[in-house]
């Protein structure tokens, strides 16, 4: 492990582990895996505008992932239509967009592989600064709603009720999603960011009994996967991403099967 | 006063003390009673020493009007139920006092800073999310293990907070529910069925402690209930909703009132006999109310002596 690029791409990996973990856990609580699957999907809109704008892809991932959660709290205020019919819309939208402005810009020779599974062997130093400055960033910020969000992940009307400040609560976990979002899509791609959220912390909650050991212990299985993963990808040659995934994965089988096997549901 | 929603008066006339915000208070024992259900005209101030105070709420969801011009009061000390048939209104009046809910017309004011412990009517247990039941009443505020161990206690849910919170009865969990809101040491307690899953000797066991508890603290409590026998026993006031107030009063005078005799007659009394099986032979007790040391003299509220 001695190649640059091989250390670049464990700390970012080992970095965005540390700030998908506690994240993650409310994304599962608040049963916003399709949510988080919808904003990442619209990154790749994100990703169209920056090439043809030569800005920052990251920047302008992060304008897009913070735009649509705002569309999606408007959206959220009508009833007629299901709120995950409309993430089902907005994601899809998202990614036939996507699609056609990355190909309008770049020519059908453009790699769309990269931008929907990412590159992690190809992340460089400002991605880094991205990581640790951003997750940083993010991770103070769930510090700072981590009582009044688990409350109202608990009971959000008993919350409520206590005086709990949900609405600017939410407002600020979606940004800090957004950005976390953001963040990842460089990394680990449009497709398997939320994969990056979800799997640790689902991994995690068996073997839980407090609402902050599933956070730490979802650190746990993230930062090893992020390292057996990048090792088979390495020894085999396969992409980094979905290796990381995989690992994500049989943690997440393992975890899983006492429960399976109690016959607990 | 004709068209007078009475709900505040008991507690107005327990403070002599109070500007009168009304032109005229009745000071005579039925005060409660009347025959005007609805109340269209303007609305009536607001109750400027209770803790939550509402006038003129209008509701309607789907095409449906939930809440008819209610207007309601709750005082610090005083134990005033809400009772009524199901779909009456009683736990919409409920979230819109806490701001859970908008009301389409009407305010609902809260005394500045009110302190609220709250037992919701459902509560979803959620596996997803790993807590005990230490930790759960803890969300209500940060308090010292020993304080909640002790709190457990108290509400009779003594060594269960290394549980799962997930893994509790109805009858445990109403009884943690209860202690997360009493550790917040409640300006008011807003109970919405609150004994739900406990049995018939925990029920009562638990009314005593909330009132016990009231006595000692002086906090108010708003209790719906559609349990007969236990709002005459426990409650300074009752409130008898049916997306109107019907009728409302101490619990003697409500219960001898035609409205309520319309709303819980002898069919509901029997069907409320039924629910209570072998413990209740008192199927009179709705319908035709048995003597209590209280039922004779005037509007009194037990709470403020």
């Amino acid at each position: 492990m001695g190649e640059p690029f091989l250390l670049r791409a464990l700390l970012a990996g080992l970095g965005l582990a540390l700030v998908a973990a506690p994240l993650g856990c409310f994304v599962v609580w608040r049963r916003m895996a399709y949510y988080g699957e919808t904003v990442a999907q619209a990154g790749l809109i994100g990703i169209a505008a920056g090439l043809a704008l030569s800005l920052n892809l990251t920047l302008s991932v992060l304008i897009v992932t913070f735009a649509v959660s705002g569309l999606l709290l408007l959206l959220g205020r009508q009833q007629i239509v299901p709120f995950d019919s409309l993430l089902g819309l907005l994601a899809h939208t998202a990614l036939a967009v996507g699609v056609i402005a990355t190909a309008m810009v770049r020519g059908p020779q453009l790699d769309l592989m990269a931008f929907l599974f990412g590159d992690i062997f190809a992340v460089t130093g400002t991605d880094l600064q991205w990581i640790y400055l951003g997750g940083a960033a993010a991770l103070i910020g769930l510090l700072f709603v981590w009582r009044p969000m688990l409350a109202l992940s608990v009971h959000e009307d008993l919350a409520a009720a206590e005086g709990t400040p949900t609405a600017r609560t939410k407002l600020i976990f979606v940004l800090i999603l957004a950005l976390v979002v953001a963040i990842a899509i460089k990394i680990v791609g449009v497709l398997l960011t939320i994969a990056f959220l979800i799997m640790p912390a689902a991994a995690a909650r068996p073997l839980s009994e407090t609402p902050e050991q599933m956070a730490l212990f979802a650190a746990i299985f993230g930062g090893l996967s992020v390292a057996l993963g990048l090792f088979l990808s390495v020894t085999f040659d396969a992409p980094g991403g979905p290796s990381i995934v995989v690992m994500l994965a049989l943690f997440f089988a393992v975890a899983i099967l006492p429960t399976i096997l109690r016959g607990r549901r | 006063m004709e068209g007078h929603e009475p709900s505040g008066e008991a507690a107005a006339l327990a403070r002599a003390d109070r500007p009168l915000a009304r032109p005229v208070v009745h000071d005579h024992g039925d005060h409660d009673h009347h025959d005007h259900p609805h109340y269209d005209g303007p609305a009536l101030a607001h109750d400027a020493g209770a803790l939550i105070s509402a006038r003129s709420l209008w509701l309607s969801r789907s095409g449906r009007t939930i809440l008819q011009g209610v207007d309601i009061d709750i005082a610090a000390g005083e134990i005033v139920t809400l009772i009524g048939p199901n779909g009456a209104g009683k736990t919409t009046l409920v979230r819109v006092l806490l701001g859970l809910e908008s009301p389409d017309k009407g305010k609902t004011v809260r005394k500045p800073g009110l302190v609220v412990g709250y037992v919701p009517q459902r509560f979803e247990l959620d596996r997803a999310i790993p807590i005990n039941v230490a930790r759960f009443v803890e969300l209500g505020r940060g308090a010292e293990d020993e304080e909640i161990e002790r709190m457990l206690a108290d509400v009779g849910a003594g060594r269960i907070g290394d549980r799962q919170l997930s893994d509790l009865s109805g009858g445990e969990l109403q009884r943690v529910l209860l202690a997360r809101a009493l550790i917040r040491s409640p300006d008011v307690l807003v109970l919405d069925e609150p004994v739900r899953g406990v049995d018939y000797a925990g029920e009562a066991e638990l009314y005593n402690l909330i009132g016990k508890l009231r006595s000692e603290k002086g906090f108010g409590v708003l209790l719906v209930s559609h349990d007969l026998h236990v709002v005459m026993a426990q409650s300074d006031r009752v409130v008898c909703l049916n997306r109107h107030v019907c009728c409302s009063g101490i619990p003697q005078s409500v219960a001898q009132h035609p409205e309520y005799a319309r709303l819980f007659g002898p069919q509901a009394a029997r069907a409320f006999g039924l629910y209570h099986h072998s413990h209740d032979h008192r199927h009179d007790l709705a319908g035709e109310p048995q003597p209590s040391p209280g039922a004779g003299r005037s509007d009194q509220r037990p709470g403020t002596q």
